[in-house]
C-alpha cells in the first residue's frame, strides 16, 4: 500500500524511452523493460520526487477530465505499486 | 513484423578473453581456439541494425568487455542510438577514470559479479586474485552515481554465504542484487558435480532472499533465480527461441542464445556476411525452434507451452543429446530422470570437497 503523502521518484536505473515501433513509451532498467500505456506514461513522468501521490491524482484529474477521480486514484496507486514492487521507485517512505 | 518476434535486447559478447577462470563460465568449452574478434566498425554497424530492428537494451559482456580497448567508442555509439547500455563485467581491469569516461559517453548501468563474499574464497573460485579490485570497482560505480547490479552466481560452495552477499550489496549501495543459481551449461555442466547445491541449501537460500526482498523493497531490488534443476517446470529460456534476444558472439555469429552454436546441425550466420534483420527473420538457425510447430511431446499439448516454450534447447541437447526434446529440467519431460539423478548425487556428496575444472586461461591473453 502506498502512502499518498510520499513523493515517488523513478530510481536512478530507470530510463523512459519512446518506442517508435509501437508509438508507446518504454520504461527501461537493467535487463528489463515495461511497455507503458498513455496513462502509465503520464504517471511515470510525474515520478520526479516533487509530486506527492495526491498531487499526481489532482493533476491527472484535470488532464483526463472525463475520468472519475476515484478511477484515477486507483490507476495511480496501482501503477506505483507495480513500479515499487520492481524496485523502480525511490522516496517511498 | 508482429510483436511476437521482436528483439528487445542485444547481448554483445565483445570478447572471450577474461582475466578470470570461473568454473561455471557460460562461454563455450572450445573458446581457446577462437581468436578472431570482430572490429569496432562492425560492432557499431550491428548496434545500428539492432536498433532499427527494435532493440532498446544493449548488454556489453564477454568474457571481459573491459579488455576491449575500443569500449569507449562502442558505448559512445550505443549512446547516440539511445540504447540502454549495461556493462556486465568482473570489474577487472578498471580504473575510476575510465569508468567516469564510459559514464560520460552514455553508459547506463554496470553489473559487477563477485564469486564469494569472502576474499580468499572469491579469489579461489575466480582462479585469480580479484576480490579487492571488485570491491573498488563497485565503489567507483556507486560513487559516480551509476546504478549498480551486484551479481553472484550461486553454487554449492558459496550458497551458504547468502546473508553475507546481501550485507555486502547493502554496504556497496547496489541498486540490484542478482542471486543467480548456476545454469548448468558450458563450463558449469562440466563442473556440475562440484557446483550443484542440495535441495536443502536451495530452500534455505530462498527463504533468506525472500526476507531480504521484503525488507529492502524500495531500496534495493533482490532477485533470486532458482536453478532449473530444482524447479518443477523449466525456465522460458531467453523468453523463447528467437523471440526477444539476439546474441552476437565475439566472432560475429548472431545467435538466439550464447550457446546455440554448440548444438550440432543448426546453421547460424555472421553479422559480417548478412544484415542483422535478414538473419533475425530468415536464418535457418533462428527459425528452427520458433513458434510451436516443432514442439515435442509432452509440450505439444501442455498448457505451459506458451509460458516456457519447451525450456532450454541447449540443455535438451547437452543433457539428452537432442535439442528438439523437452528440456529435461521439466518434471514432465521424458528425460527428467537425468536431472533427478544429478540432484540425488548432489545430496549424497553434500559436504564433500570436489575440485573444479577451471576454465582454460588460453584465449585470455594472446601468447
Amino acid at each position: 500500500m502506498i502512502l499518498t503523502t510520499v513523493r515517488p521518484r523513478l530510481s536512478l536505473k530507470v530510463r523512459l524511452r519512446f518506442d517508435r515501433r509501437t508509438g508507446r513509451h518504454l520504461l527501461l532498467y537493467p535487463e528489463r523493460g515495461l511497455e507503458l500505456n498513455d496513462t502509465a506514461t503520464a504517471i511515470a513522468r510525474l515520478c520526479t520526487g516533487e509530486w506527492t501521490v495526491d498531487d499526481m491524482v489532482d493533476h491527472l484529474t484535470r488532464v483526463y477530465d472525463d475520468v472519475a477521480p476515484d478511477e484515477i486514484r486507483r490507476e495511480v496507486c496501482g501503477f506505483l505499486d507495480v513500479l515499487a514492487d520492481r524496485g523502480l521507485l525511490q522516496n517511498m517512505s | 513484423m508482429n510483436n511476437e518476434h521482436r528483439p528487445y535486447t542485444l547481448i554483445a559478447e565483445l570478447t572471450y578473453r577474461c582475466p578470470l577462470r570461473c568454473p561455471y563460465c557460460s562461454n563455450p568449452l572450445d573458446l581457446a581456439e577462437r581468436g578472431n574478434e570482430i572490429d569496432t566498425d562492425t560492432w557499431l554497424r550491428v548496434f545500428h541494425e539492432a536498433e532499427a530492428l527494435g532493440i532498446v537494451q544493449l548488454n556489453l559482456t564477454g568474457g571481459e568487455p573491459l579488455l576491449r580497448d575500443d569500449l569507449e567508442l562502442l558505448i559512445e555509439g550505443a549512446g547516440k542510438l539511445d540504447l540502454y547500455t549495461n556493462l556486465i563485467t568482473s570489474g577487472i581491469p578498471l580504473t575510476s577514470e575510465r569508468l567516469s569516461r564510459l559514464r560520460a559517453l552514455g553508459l547506463d548501468s554496470v553489473q559487477v559479479s563477485i564469486q564469494s563474499a569472502r576474499s580468499s574464497v572469491s579469489d579461489r573460485i575466480a582462479g585469480a586474485p580479484s576480490f579487492h579490485r571488485k570491491l573498488d570497482a563497485m565503489q567507483w560505480v556507486t560513487s559516480l552515481g551509476i546504478p549498480l547490479t551486484m551479481n553472484v552466481v550461486l553454487h554449492r560452495e558459496n550458497i551458504s554465504e547468502i546473508e553475507e552477499f546481501i550485507a555486502l550489496a547493502e554496504r556497496v549501495s547496489a541498486d540490484r542484487l542478482e542471486l543467480a543459481n548456476t545454469q548448468y551449461l558450458g563450463w558449469a555442466l562440466k563442473n556440475r558435480l562440484a557446483l550443484l547445491p542440495t535441495l536443502e541449501q536451495i530452500e534455505q537460500a530462498r527463504i533468506v532472499a525472500a526476507e531480504a526482498k521484503m525488507r529492502l523493497r524500495g531500496k534495493m531490488e533482490v532477485l533470486f533465480i532458482t536453478p532449473d534443476y530444482y524447479s518443477e517446470y523449466p525456465k522460458s529460456c531467453m523468453e523463447g527461441w528467437g523471440r526477444r534476444f539476439i546474441v552476437v558472439n565475439p566472432e560475429g555469429l548472431a545467435l538466439p542464445c550464447h550457446l546455440a552454436h554448440t548444438i550440432p546441425g543448426l546453421r547460424f550466420e555472421r553479422v559480417t556476411q548478412r544484415r542483422l534483420a535478414d538473419i533475425w527473420h530468415h536464418s535457418e538457425g533462428f527459425n528452427r525452434f520458433r513458434g510451436d510447430e516443432w514442439l515435442p511431446d509432452p509440450c505439444r499439448t501442455c498448457e505451459r507451452r506458451a509460458v516456457d516454450f519447451g525450456g532450454c534447447r541447449c540443455q535438451a541437447f547437452h543433457v539428452m543429446g537432442d535439442a528438439g526434446m523437452t528440456d529435461p529440467a521439466c518434471s514432465l519431460a521424458p528425460g527428467h530422470g537425468h536431472i533427478e539423478s544429478a540432484r540425488a548425487q548432489a545430496g549424497r556428496l553434500a559436504g564433500t570437497l570436489i575440485f573444479f575444472d577451471y576454465r582454460t586461461s588460453r584465449g585470455c591473453f594472446s601468447r
